[in-house]
């Protein structure tokens, strides 16, 4: 009986720092919903109670309509979405590819070349915005109308510079490390090329690492700021963070920003819990061994 | 159906060469088992047939076609792997299928040769399987399965049965030798269990360091050692190997003896030796006969260890020279640790070996 009460109350302990955590967690983005859903003063007086967490008073969507009529969401949500999603199907299968031919095709070089590559994450991106802008605005480009000289003010001069990157190739290598070398070499015996391995062996028992890295590039590309401020003048192309300063002006629209935020943050939430399940399923099939 | 052929094979990790100018000549249809204490270079030798190491040196020739530099898919072959190497995503039915989709076969062909092969192995109600969903026996069977539905001219084993419980590598060992059979193809097979080797093989291949050591029948090999480290190797338990010195020689035998071993004249059959040489004098386990009466005996030593197995009885015998023999006597008798013990065995089943080296063949 004394095992059976300790347990009990080791498992409450358990659950209730787990709610905790999940409060701190979850507070922030309620503190944006309910705020969003309330005009300017009632949002910055409820802010010193609890009141601020809850729906409660002058309750309404002005905010998300007025949100609309300041600035072209609508546009700036689609190139978020065409941005971060081509740069996540690119940059997965660039960065498998390479780290396929890292780990199981033989050629001199690899180890070292792997080796700089690394190196390379530790360079922030900061020092090489300047450089790279330079570049950018002198590349030419072959597009509908023809040969145009450089990439400002495009999708592409927001994906490219983003197509693959040495972390996302360093969490492919080190799972395909991690994967039988006889299924590979079986494969090879059976007749399979290297690119037919590669598809058809090495790819469909990735699926944990596929997801983690499209969770962690999505998130990157989605947040990113710097790089699209300084490469986009026009908005026709501006992707949602930078949308954001729509809304910081000589008297900032608080209720407004929080609902532009609530209105960004959603599709994130969304990828996420949907590549999530995905996650949890692929670990869950690759545990179970003989 | 292929015959192949290894003349001056070498390979070479760095400065270290782990295949030392292999030469051997497999024919059609014939079972040949590379068997070698771990890290001899057996498995690195069937991944060079395989092609999925390349060739240092020399010449690898199936049915005469140069194959050095050839991709594995192009060299006819099939191989089963130690952990089975079955694609874990893809159901039975795909494993099996697999290199038949990868070489375009029509669905209907690949689809009966698949069920040919799964009637051959007894697994036709395994075929919408997932290998999760099998057992060791079933998933080596699948993989088995793989390399026959493909219909190579040579199947590679690197050590299919190692992962498997005693019991069913029994079984697994018949059906590969009933596949031999039935296939007629030729085989070759990596092991380091000297009863796969003997139970299976046409010829087995002795390797150690990467030198081949005798190649032959495995009865050849285990009555005619070519050399002590082959003699040791082969049988189970190993054969003794007594210190003894050569007192006198003709030219086919040499008379030995030591403190424990009364005069005996062996026949010399491996290495030349001479007078005053110091030998050791190979007795397998199962030659060893007890006897009653201690002045009958050759070999003298106290017991220090009886194992009784029901069907034979293994004793340790520590001899006057304190070195360690073992004898497994047929049936079920009783011996008491600590007595005395005399034995006498049939000089012309015993070996003399040179004292000098390591007892393999070096070069």
């Amino acid at each position: 009986m004394i095992s059976h009460d300790n347990h009990g109350l080791r498992l409450a302990v358990r659950y209730a720092v787990l709610v905790l955590v999940a409060i701190i967690f979850v507070f922030p983005l309620l503190f944006m919903v309910m705020s969003s859903l309330k005009p300017d003063h009632q949002l910055l007086v409820d802010t010193g109670s609890l009141r601020a967490f809850l729906p409660v008073g002058d309750i309404s969507f002005d905010n998300y309509a007025a949100a609309f009529q300041r600035a072209p969401i609508s546009t700036f949500v689609i190139n978020s979405v065409i941005v971060t999603g081509v740069t996540v199907m690119l940059s997965l299968a660039i960065c498998s590819l390479s780290a396929f031919s890292f780990v199981f095709l033989r050629w001199s070089g690899r180890n070292l070349l792997l080796s700089i590559l690394l190196a390379t994450l530790i360079v922030p991106f900061e020092t090489i915005a300047i450089p790279l802008l330079l570049l950018v605005s002198k590349l030419p480009w072959l597009g509908l109308d023809g040969l145009e000289q450089g990439w400002l003010n495009s999708y592409h001069v927001q994906i490219l510079p983003f197509a693959a990157d040495a972390l996302t190739i360093f969490l492919f290598v080190q799972y395909f490390k991690d994967l039988p070398s006889e299924l590979v070499e079986a494969a090879r015996v059976e007749g399979a090329s290297w690119f037919q391995i590669y598809l058809k062996i090495i790819m469909p028992l990735a699926g944990p690492v596929v997801a983690t890295a499209a969770i962690l590039r999505f998130l990157f590309m989605y947040n990113q700021y710097l790089w699209p401020l300084m490469v986009v003048q026009s908005d026709e192309y501006r992707p949602v963070m930078v949308g954001l300063q729509y809304f910081f002006q000589l008297d900032t629209p608080w209720g407004e920003v929080m609902a532009y935020l609530s209105l960004i943050t959603i599709p994130v939430l969304g990828f996420y819990l949907m590549l999530q399940r995905a996650f949890i399923a692929s670990i869950a099939s690759t545990g179970v061994k003989g | 159906m292929a015959t192949l052929s290894m003349s001056g094979l070498t390979k070479r990790f760095g400065d270290i060469e782990v295949i030392r100018g292999v030469d051997i000549d497999i024919a059609d249809g014939e079972f040949v088992v590379f068997v070698g204490p771990s890290g001899c270079g057996k498995s690195t030798l069937l991944r060079m047939i395989a092609g999925l190491e390349d060739i240092s040196g020399g010449e690898l020739r199936i049915d005469d076609h140069l194959v050095n530099d050839m991709q594995p898919r192009d060299r006819g072959i099939a191989m089963v792997f130690q952990t089975y190497a079955i694609f874990p995503h893809m159901s039975v039915r795909e494993n099996l299928g697999f290199g038949l989709t990868i070489a375009k076969v029509p669905k209907a062909e690949k689809e009966q040769r698949v069920m040919q092969a799964a009637r051959i192995l007894q697994m036709e109600h395994l075929l919408d399987r997932r290998p999760s969903q099998l057992s060791g026996g079933q998933r080596q069977r699948v993989a088995i399965g793989r390399a026959i539905v493909r219909e190579p001219s040579v199947f590679l084993f690197d050590e299919p049965l190692s992962n498997l419980d005693a019991a069913l590598r029994m079984d697994m060992r018949m059906e590969i030798g009933k596949l031999h059979e039935q296939l007629g193809a030729t085989m070759i097979y990596v092991t380091h269990d000297q009863v796969e080797a003997m139970t299976l093989a046409d010829r087995i291949v002795v390797i150690k360091d990467g030198i081949v050591q005798q190649v032959g029948a495995p009865m050849e090999l285990y009555h005619q050692p070519a050399n002590r480290f082959v003699a040791g190797f082969i049988g189970s338990p190993s054969m003794n190997f007594l210190p003894v010195e050569v007192q006198s020689v003709d030219h086919d035998s040499a008379l030995v003896a030591s403190t424990s071993l009364d005069a005996v004249r062996v026949p010399m059959r491996v290495e030349p030796l001479k007078s005053g040489d110091q030998a050791l004098l190979g007795l397998r386990p199962q030659y060893l006969v007890p006897t009653n009466e201690q002045d009958a005996g050759q070999l003298h030593g106290t017991l220090s260890l009886v194992e009784r197995l029901g069907s034979e009885t293994v004793v340790d015998v520590n001899t006057r020279e304190n070195t360690r023999l073992v004898a497994a006597i047929a049936d079920d008798r009783t011996f008491e640790t600590g007595t005395e013990i005399a034995f006498t065995f049939d000089p012309n089943r015993a070996h003399l070996f040179s004292a000098a080296g390591d007892g393999a063949l070096n070069k």
